[in-house]
């Protein structure tokens, strides 16, 4: 009976899988070099950070938090007209990757000021005294001594982004989403709906043991 | 020679939450809780609160004074000690000479040249001459021992050579501590982070050391350790030290002249002998014990 349903569906699932991956980790690691940049940007500019600036720290912050505050699927038909001409299609793993960008990139952002903002003053202040520029502050010391919380954060990121690829699949974005809706709720069929939520289920355990394994192999303290 | 010329430094009242600006102001937020009258805050910087001094700081204007009006001579090779109550504006004062705080007004002249203005790479320079010890060493807790004390390289070059890391070493050697070359920060003594601290203060080989209460978290052994460590230093290379700290015996210890700052003025300096011999000053007179406790 298994093998009658792995024969049937097998591929299916196997496919639905992939391109949850590729949705998955392309547009994350997308959204983390955009992210990382803006993350770094709202660290500085913040009051009392390496370079204060006010203004350009606070319409950044405006920016980051409007594009936090859609609702994924009202951003990925709001986007519709921007997808299909950066991306050439509005279906398929292709057609979501856009969206899914726009959508983490201003979640990471936060996460990365988040870890940064973690980082004792003192061993900033340290690296200042010695004579260091601020881009060596960054990439030289703020930027490594935030990585084992920066890794934490991927795995917070990695899952929300899984929920997102889901809700894809309701536009026909592929992958596991889509044929749960496809196929456990449009049909009925709910041994698929049961399959593709274990995997899931799977999927998110694996990204939180994989992701709390390496901050845990970085982190020194 | 470092020369503090009428330097100011007022802040405006200190925001809550406001970052690394609330931690760098915390002698300011002391004296604003003793002008505020919280009766926790106020008890601890009393006498503070108690003095002409703060009284003159009530913030009329809504601005914290932290220094008002400090001129200081710290002579080249002299072991200088800053004192003063927590919240007598001794972090402020230090970080000026650095520039991590910029005077509101007046100027630091060191060796003839007015550094209070310099920015960018002329300003990261005139650092690598100037390093810095902290009360809680300010390591990098993701990076090694010797990665640690090359930092500085990094930060004046871009790279580490491998001379850069035999001169670590040497450094590491001279604090006692090259076996622990490899390990983490995390994996050391307080006393032995601080040793680290020390030896990469001098990868660059600085003219100047500043010490912001770098024994106060320390015990007395490891207090010991590190001031005969910074001590033997002066003598061998002849590095200015200015030591920041608010124990009396820090300053009997190693220093040889002594500013007393109270409320953000100097309200006594000169050599430490004098000093203790006839104090003049009530502040003085306190932080030496010399007042009834109970009273």
């Amino acid at each position: 009976m298994l093998n009658e349903f792995l024969s049937e569906y097998g591929a299916l699932l196997a496919q639905g899988t992939l391109d949850t991956f590729i949705m998955l980790f392309l547009s994350c690691a997308i959204a983390y070099v955009i992210g990382i940049v803006l993350g770094v940007i709202l660290h500085l500019t913040a009051p009392g950070g390496l370079r204060p600036a006010p203004v350009a720290n606070a319409v950044l912050g405006w920016i980051v938090n409007i594009g936090r505050s859609m609702p994924f699927i009202i951003l990925l038909i709001l986007l519709i007209p921007v997808t299909r001409t950066v991306a050439g299609t509005i279906t398929g793993v292709r057609g979501v990757i856009v969206p899914l960008v726009v959508s983490t990139a201003p979640f990471v952002a936060r996460m990365i000021e988040q870890s940064l903002a973690e980082v004792p003053r003192d061993a900033v202040e340290a690296a200042e005294a010695c004579g260091a520029s601020v881009p060596r502050i960054v990439f030289s010391a703020l930027l490594p001594e935030a990585l084992p919380s920066i890794v934490r954060g991927v795995a917070v990121t990695l899952i929300a982004v899984l929920g997102y690829t889901a809700i894809a699949g309701a536009v026909g974005a592929g992958g596991l989403g889509d044929i749960a809706i496809r196929y456990g709720y449009y049909r009925y069929q709910s041994e698929l709906m049961i399959i593709t939520v274990v995997l899931l289920v799977v999927v998110v355990q694996l990204i939180q043991s994989v992701c709390d394994l390496i901050a845990r192999k970085v982190d020194h303290r | 020679m470092i020369s503090i010329q009428h330097v100011y430094k007022t802040y405006d009242l200190p925001k809550k939450g406001a970052g690394r600006t609330a931690r760098a102001t915390d002698d300011a937020v002391a004296l604003a809780s003793a002008q505020s009258g919280n009766p926790v805050m106020a008890a601890a910087a009393a006498t503070a609160a108690t003095s002409e001094a703060a009284a003159s700081l009530a913030a009329a204007d809504g601005k914290v004074h932290a220094l008002e009006d400090i001129c200081l001579d710290i002579a080249d090779g002299d072991i200088f000690g800053i004192i003063g109550m927590s919240g007598a504006g001794k972090s402020t004062l230090v970080r000026t000479i650095n520039l991590l705080e910029r005077p509101t007004s007046g100027s630091v002249v060191v060796d003839g040249t007015d550094v209070t203005g310099l920015s960018g790479a002329a300003l990261r320079s005139y650092r690598r001459r100037v390093a810095m010890i902290f009360q809680s060493f300010g390591l990098l807790a993701q990076k090694t021992v010797l990665d640690n004390v090359c930092f500085p390289y990094l930060a004046a070059n871009g790279k580490v050579t491998t001379a850069d890391r035999e001169r670590a070493l040497a450094l590491l050697d001279r604090v006692g501590l090259r076996e622990k070359a490899a390990s983490y920060p995390s994996q050391l003594s307080g006393g032995q982070q601080q040793r680290v601290a020390i030896a990469r203060a001098l990868a660059c080989e600085p003219e100047v050391i500043l010490c912001d209460e770098a024994t106060s978290a320390l015990d007395p052994k490891s207090t010991n350790t590190i001031l005969k460590l910074l001590r033997d230093i002066n003598r061998e290379t002849g590095v200015t030290l200015v030591v920041i700290t608010h124990s009396m015996d820090v300053v009997q210890k190693i220093c040889r002249n002594v500013a007393v700052l109270e409320s953000g003025r100097v309200v006594e300096q000169g050599s430490v002998e004098r000093v203790f011999a006839e104090p003049k000053a009530e502040a003085t007179r306190v932080l030496l014990g010399k007042v009834e406790w109970d009273a």
